[in-house]
């Protein structure tokens, strides 16, 4: 069952297209990432369907209704999730705080709030630093906050935008398994990322931009042979390592 | 009981804690730098003075009625701001260019008796229903007294409930908190109404207190500078720091206006400085400039960043 469509999406910013007529659903329950070079418009197409600025011309479908142009947090509330490549932690807060306002999206209860982030930071493995300040946080740690603070707002959609980037490979497989366990409980996830080990080994579908413009979709067995795509993004190199 | 002086100096603690308090709403907790606070302040202080001068209405009334106005005012710079996305120094900029619109339409119209101001008719004697004391002050201390308590109780219950959060992430991040589902314009409608409603209310205590308003004493830029220097100097978005602030930094502006204007013998360097006005406004001001610089956190918040401190080199002992 298809939980959003984008359709025939065209952003641009001034001359500048940033996506050309982007095509894509996004299955219930499944991971799907999206790829390509730097500058393709990954973000570009986060922005839009989250509501940071509206389509030039397309629409964003969920669930069967048009939320193109909505506010984000109109989307968050209908329960699209986000997290930012430049991670966002309100830093002068503890982490607990910081998912707590995630929680306030479904419940006015402080003491609800703060039982449910506190479940989730024990799922993100983050219970340990729960008073620690967000600004003390390491990398990866501010990273898994990110994604704790996004899933507090128990969306349907969790649009994850490079989260394992910069991350050791040890840190690396801890994130990929989390973002597995999301999709086991019935989120549907939607990534962004340019740690192709990863993106090969979580994905169920890959879809690849380049020039604002889906140039190929498919399993990641398929997008890893793609004549297309080795040659805009892959290379020749990081093609012969995947085989 | 205490002397006159102290009482009248306990008095401008509590009434500028107050109105610290106020702005601390907005601007500490939501974020939302206001430097035009006298608009509302101004706007409660002459609806309740109008009420009862032109209507004998009593200024309890008066307060409430001044509050709403204030809120109404605060309602509408906020939604053309907050809608519009007005942030950061522009709103500060937008907040002042309001209160000094409303000082010169004070300045210009009749119906307020423009430059003039309008003085409380004084009926004698002392009154609770009239919220008037001719012969004493110690029922303005127990009025701004309870005020003060009210404002912090106020603080404390948004700080425990959903909005105080919302507030936080507001000011911390606002992409991250409307990520996150937070109606950025509604929250901080919110904050607004709260705060000019709450800085309405110390208008009319200003009108009842001083028996006198004009344009100037309480649209002045001034007014909107005192009411912030307080929480800024305690501790901004902290519930102790307005009043924390006020307890410093009132009688250092009495001292230092008492010493520059009457130096006592044994200060005789200052004498040369002797009825020059604005003196002691500057050292007031080079007093508050230092203080600000090397406690960014103000008062309140260095004494919480110590106390994590000793508490983290505790832990890291055990």
């Amino acid at each position: 069952m298809v939980s959003l469509e984008v359709k025939n999406i065209t952003k641009s910013f001034g001359g500048l297209q940033a996506l050309n007529g982007v095509d894509m659903d996004l299955k219930k329950g499944e991971i799907l990432a999206l790829i390509g070079p730097n500058g393709a418009g990954k973000t570009t197409l986060f922005n839009v369907i989250t509501g940071s600025f509206p389509p030039t011309h397309g629409q964003i479908v969920f669930k069967g209704d048009n939320i193109t142009g909505l506010q984000p947090h109109e989307i968050c509330i209908r329960g699209i999730g986000r997290t930012f490549q430049l991670v966002k932690p309100f830093e002068e807060m503890n982490v607990l705080d910081n998912v707590m306002i995630g929680s306030f999206n479904r419940t006015r209860n402080r003491t609800q709030a703060e039982q449910q982030a506190g479940e989730i930071l024990e799922f993100a493995g983050l219970a340990g630093r729960r008073t620690k300040l967000a600004n003390e946080l390491t990398i990866a740690d501010r990273k898994r906050l990110e994604l704790a603070r996004a899933l507090a707002t128990q969306p349907e959609i969790l649009m994850l935008d490079e989260v394992m980037t910069g991350l050791t490979p040890a840190e690396s497989d801890v994130a990929q398994e989390l973002v597995r366990k999301i999709r086991d409980h019935g989120i549907t996830v939607l990534l962004i990322e340019h740690v192709m080990r990863a993106v090969m080994r979580l994905s169920d579908r890959i879809v690849v931009l380049h020039y604002g413009k889906v140039i190929a979709e498919g399993t990641p067995k398929d997008i890893s042979q793609n004549e297309r795509v080795i040659e805009a993004y892959l290379g020749r190199q990081s093609f012969a390592s995947h085989k | 009981m205490l002397s006159p002086f102290l009482l009248r100096l306990a008095i401008l603690i509590l009434f500028w804690a107050y109105l610290g308090q106020c702005w601390n709403i907005l601007s500490g907790y939501a974020g939302q730098f206001s430097f035009g606070h006298a608009a509302y302040f101004g706007l409660g202080a002459y609806t309740s003075t109008l009420l009862l001068v032109n209507h004998g209405l009593t200024p309890w009334v008066g307060m409430l009625a001044g509050g709403l106005v204030a809120m109404s005012g605060g309602l509408f710079i906020g939604f053309l701001c907050f809608r519009y996305k007005v942030r950061g120094v522009y709103f500060a900029l937008a907040t002042l260019a309001f209160a000094e619109i409303l000082r010169l339409i004070a300045i210009n119209a009749a119906f307020v008796r423009k430059s003039m101001g309008i003085q409380i008719p004084l009926r004698g004697g002392n009154s609770w229903l009239r919220f008037q004391f001719e012969t004493t002050n110690i029922p303005y201390y127990y009025i701004i007294l309870a005020m003060v308590i009210g404002s912090i109780i106020v603080v404390h219950v948004i700080q425990r409930d959903k909005l105080g959060y919302y507030f936080k992430a507001i000011h911390q991040n606002e992409e991250a908190a409307a990520a996150l589902g937070v109606n950025l314009l509604r929250y901080k409608m919110v904050a607004m109404a709260i705060s000019c409603f709450m800085t309405g209310i110390g208008g009319t205590f200003y009108a009842q207190y001083f028996f006198f308003i004009d344009p100037d004493l309480v649209f002045g830029p001034e007014v909107s500078i005192e009411m912030l220097l307080r929480p800024i100097l305690g501790g901004v978005g902290v519930v102790w720091g307005p009043l924390v602030g006020a307890l410093v930094l009132t009688p250092l502006s009495e001292v230092t206006r008492g010493l520059i204007r009457n130096p006592p013998a044994f200060l005789p360097f200052l004498f040369p400085l002797k009825g020059r006005s604005g003196v002691d406004i500057m050292l007031y001001g080079i007093i508050v400039i230092i203080v600000i610089i090397f406690m960014q956190h103000g008062l309140v918040g260095m004494i919480m960043a110590k106390r994590r401190k000793w508490a983290r080199e505790r832990h890291g002992m055990e």
